[in-house]
């Protein structure tokens, strides 16, 4: 339609939504209330837009698929939509999550509602943007556009320390974001282009490759978040508002990941490589550290944040083992993550709205009131752990195994930290949720209501049924994964024998 | 035989001839009217801007020399003319409800302005050394009047000596370089001195070229001569220093890039050390020393000599990508600049101006289409895209990568980031902060000022291509 095609639509319809919002007049009852109902609607369109464009996905190959080029910029730097195996995955865990996020906000987000309905729209496409481009400035300018709906969403709706938070928030990724800019503008003068796909066939010099790597990594890294770059993730968590906290958890932090396999893996494969011991340190250290920190936490958001950089770490483990099993684990942790994090902080948020707190100490003995939020509570924890039957597990299995082929040790150090999220997941379960009820505060606290139900259900349907049937997300990016290993192998034999040739 | 007398052609210099007569029927109206003239000589003014710019455009895009080859028109010529009279008409437009309201409404201010915007298009178009000095002073000296135009407050007449003082230091400054440069080439004309100077060149016309480089940086209030547009911008009235911040910035670009790529292009390596370092101390104190400022307008200061910095990055290149990179940022810096400003005079209530960062607080939710389109300058001024600031960024920054000056594109983005956070904080003030008493309503030349401005930074994302194109070719224009 008008030469725009189903990826465009992805991008546009969250702005129309925006649009329209921002034509509502008044602050009034209704106005709130319509405004949250155009959001819920828009995210709802944009959900089955997305169901549409998985429909016509072939997941039999690994060319980019709906594509659609628009000029742009000059003639070598375009407007170029495409999604392949990686991305489309991705997209829908975006589209999905996003009607939750406004269900969560329903009744929590108090004043200036049309604003945060807005800003929620906007950072939907920024991050649809980020999956779905095919040109690496593209690429940049939704990375880093995303920054400003999520700076105002901590910021304005946030706890009490928002102003702090969202500055490192902002800083902290944009200072590891510049970096990639430079390097993005160092391969367009090297190949001529960035168009992503001509990219993937060009072989970057070894020495350009190492310093581009670099680059990238500092940016990912951050993004991910890797230990030692983490820390604006927990203070960013702890004061965004609940939904702010499931986007950040289930879709920002998989666009490190995301760019990892983009970018760093099939472009620079012998700076991967030669990195891979790096990443692999800093991976282990994320896990085991991370999850020794989640320990000691008083707060719940800041527990799972932690927790989250420790998931995070299974996946920069599972894509820099850079075999089958570690990078479709690390995928399939990227997805599962996304879902059982986000509905972690749904979780938080379903007491946080009653108790306005996060205080573990405050809690303890809900199971006595709210036996239903218990349950999902317990699920939606031993998904944390990665129970099997869950989709956690999968995705963990498949990243330790990866690893495991890949360096003995490195698996064995990771496989500490899944007994480690056992305990810290276990623990704040116990303290949450058993034991007596003797606050006088909890006393009144009431179990779920009819839409927080319809929040949970279907996160916890899937998340069990993934667990079950890893098979439709596996065989998504199956056959790029193939591609990937088999383009990465080629580029490193032909250094090796170029290497041998020197010689 | 030459006739012993040759009449030049007229024809390149009809926007500068139009505007010059203009200013003089403004005077002789001006002088009949009194004071009485009122409006009608910003309406006539701001004609004269709008018939000198179609003019313009009108142009030639080839290169043509005329004046015995002192006045050149190209490409690039034509793109910055036309930048600079729109940053001279935003500059009328801004002023319109203000002067008066104010009190200080005298007829005299358009026809300053247009004098100021004369000296600027020959600034932009002098091939040689004594035009670009003609122009300059034509400039300057109107600026040094209109910097103290509130005369009767204490801080408008301070600007304005200071200004003309430290500003007749740099004009001593360039002069003194130029004289040298001529001294040791022979001639006053760029293509002559780029004949010249070539290969090893002596340490005479070196000195030289650091002192016009010297003025040239006071002009465009660059690193280390910067120190007086803190005050000057603090101390004028807001609308001169929105034209101080918009229109002699374009001119003195312009200049900068016509003296060193059309005078020395053969030694690039000569003065391609002065501008990184110019660049390079600019983009750092602009960034870290604006993070202290409470004053929005001196805060505005830094930022100009931040973003100067930034745009200097292209020139360091001495590349074709690299000029277009000046061209590009200049252009959407001018958006930005005049969009911060009509914010800035928006902040009014009563007879009051306001001029704190802290007078801006919670104006998201007073004024919240005002408060959108400051953080989207702000965001812009950052660097963040899809805003048209990143596009700026993005084309010195390109050009730098693509000349090997990756030390400087690294320190470039950076002090980019530090600078990112007073732009923050900026927005943290309008949108995290409780609100104060709401403002007057915006006059309609403020709101004009706004809306163009604002749709311009915000939408450039989708269609980049024009503007990035037509600078292309003007910047060719200059090889």
């Amino acid at each position: 339609m008008f030469g725009f095609g189903i990826l465009s639509g992805l991008l546009i319809l969250p702005l129309v939504g925006a649009a329209f919002i921002l034509t509502l007049r008044g602050d009034s009852d209704a106005t709130r209330s319509n405004a949250r109902w155009a959001a819920l609607a828009t995210t709802l369109a944009t959900f089955v837009l997305s169901l549409v464009a998985w429909n016509r996905f072939d997941t039999a190959t690994a060319a980019f698929q709906l594509v659609e080029v628009h000029p742009w910029l000059a003639e070598t730097i375009k407007f170029k939509l495409g999604v392949d195996g990686f991305s489309m995955p991705l997209i829908l865990l975006t589209t999905f999550l996003m009607p939750f996020c406004i269900l969560a906000s329903w009744d929590s987000i108090g004043h200036r509602v049309k604003e945060y309905y807005v800003a929620f729209l906007v950072l939907e496409t920024t991050m649809i943007g980020v999956f779905c481009a095919l040109d690496l400035v593209l690429f940049y300018l939704f990375f880093e556009a995303g920054l400003i709906p999520m700076f105002l969403i901590i910021g304005i709706w946030g706890g009490k320390r928002r102003i702090y938070a969202s500055f490192k928030f902002f800083l902290y990724t944009l200072l590891g974001s510049v970096l990639m800019l430079l390097a993005i503008m160092a391969m367009f003068w090297q190949a001529g282009t960035t168009d992503i796909p001509t990219l993937l066939t060009f072989k970057f010099p070894y020495n350009l490759q190492i310093w581009l790597w670099l680059a990238f990594f500092a940016s990912f890294a951050v993004k991910m978040p890797m230990w030692p770059v983490h820390t604006w993730l927990p203070d960013a968590h702890v004061e965004a508002p609940t939904a702010g906290s499931v986007i950040l958890a289930g879709v920002l932090l998989k666009m490190g990941g995301y760019g990892f396999i983009r970018v760093s893996l099939p472009m620079f494969p012998d700076a991967s490589l030669y990195f891979s011991a790096f990443v692999f340190a800093l991976s282990v250290i994320a896990i085991v550290y991370t999850s020794l920190v989640a320990l000691m936490q008083e707060d719940i958001k800041k527990l799972i944040a932690y927790s989250s950089v420790a998931h995070m770490g299974f996946v920069t483990m599972g894509l820099f083992s850079m075999n089958e099993q570690g990078i479709q684990g690390a995928m399939f942790t990227m997805i599962s993550h996304g879902l059982i994090s986000g509905a972690l902080f749904l979780c938080v948020g379903v007491i946080y709205d009653r108790m306005h707190t996060r205080e573990i100490k405050a809690y303890g003995g809900l199971v006595n009131r709210m036996p239903l939020y218990a349950v999902v509570f317990l699920i939606l924890t031993m998904a944390n752990v990665a129970l099997p039957g869950t989709s956690g597990f999968i995705g963990e299995f498949l990243t330790l195994m990866g690893a495991f082929r890949s360096n003995t040790w490195v698996a064995f150090f990771a496989t500490t930290g899944v007994i480690l999220s056992a305990a810290y997941a276990l623990w704040l379960y116990r303290r949450v949720v058993y034991g007596e009820l003797d606050k006088p505060a909890l006393q009144t606290i009431k179990d779920l209501n009819r839409r927080e139900i319809i929040t949970f259900a279907p996160l916890i349907l899937l998340i069990i049924y993934y667990g079950v049937q890893p098979g439709p997300i596996l065989d998504a990016f199956a056959v790029p994964t193939d591609q990937l290993i088999q383009n990465m192998q080629a580029a490193l034999s032909t250094v090796k024998t170029a290497a041998v040739a020197a010689h | 035989m030459n006739p012993v007398l040759t009449i030049p052609d007229f024809a390149p210099v009809l926007p500068e001839i139009i505007l010059a007569a203009g200013a003089l029927v403004l005077v002789l109206f001006g002088a009949i009217r009194g004071e009485r003239s009122g409006e009608g000589m910003n309406i006539i003014a701001l004609a004269l801007l709008a018939v000198a710019f179609v003019a313009v455009l009108m142009l030639p895009s080839t290169r043509v020399e005329t004046m015995s080859g002192s006045f050149v028109v190209d490409g690039f010529a034509k793109f910055m003319k036309a930048l600079t009279l729109i940053a001279s008409a935003g500059g009328v437009i801004l002023s319109m409800d203000y002067m008066r309201r104010e009190g200080i409404y005298r007829f005299e201010y358009p026809i300053l302005i247009v004098l100021s915007t004369i000296g600027m298009m020959m600034v932009i178009s002098a091939n040689d050394l004594i035009a670009l000095y003609l122009g300059l002073e034509l400039l300057s000296l109107s600026s040094y009047v209109i910097a103290a135009f509130d005369r009767d407050n204490v801080r408008s007449t301070e600007a304005g000596l200071k200004y003309f003082v430290l500003g007749a230091l740099s004009s001593g400054m360039l002069l003194y370089g130029a004289s040298l440069v001529y001294g040791f080439t022979g001639n006053v004309s760029f293509p002559a001195i780029a004949g010249i100077l070539q290969g090893q060149v002596g340490v005479g016309a070196i000195v030289g070229i650091v002192f016009v480089a010297a003025g040239i940086a006071f002009k465009i209030s660059a690193v280390p001569f910067h120190m007086w547009t803190p005050d000057v911008y603090e101390g004028s009235p807001t609308p001169v220093t929105a034209f101080f911040a918009a229109a002699p910035k374009m001119a003195g670009m312009a200049m900068a890039t016509r003296v060193f790529i059309d005078a020395f292009p053969n030694i690039v390596g000569q003065w391609q050390q002065i501008i990184v370092f110019i660049s390079i101390a600019s983009m750092a104190l602009g960034s870290f020393a604006a993070i202290g400022q409470r004053n929005i307008k001196r805060l505005m200061a830094y930022s100009s000599i931040g973003n100067v910095g930034y745009a200097l990055i292209g020139l360091a290149t001495g590349t074709v990508e690299g000029v277009q990179g000046v061209v590009v940022y200049m252009a959407i810096y001018l958006a930005m600049t005049l969009g911060a400003f009509a914010v800035i005079l928006s902040m009014r209530r009563g007879n009051v101006m306001y001029e704190n960062v802290e007078d801006l607080s919670g104006l998201a939710r007073t004024h919240p289409v005002l408060a959108f389109c400051l953080a989207m300058m702000m965001f812009s001024l950052a660097g963040i895209p899809p805003l048209a600031g990143f596009f700026a960024k993005f084309a010195v920054f390109n050009a730098a990568i693509n000349a090997n000056l990756v030390a400087l594109a690294i320190i470039g983005v950076v002090t980019s980031v530090v600078g990112a956070y007073y732009y923050l904080r900026i927005v943290k003030v309008m949108y995290f902060d409780e609100p104060a008493a709401a403002y007057d309503a915006q006059p309609v030349g403020v709101k004009l000022v706004l809306g163009l401005s604002s749709i311009f930074v915000v939408l450039f994302g989708i269609v980049p291509a024009p503007l990035v194109a037509a600078a292309g070719a003007a910047a060719r224009s200059l090889f």
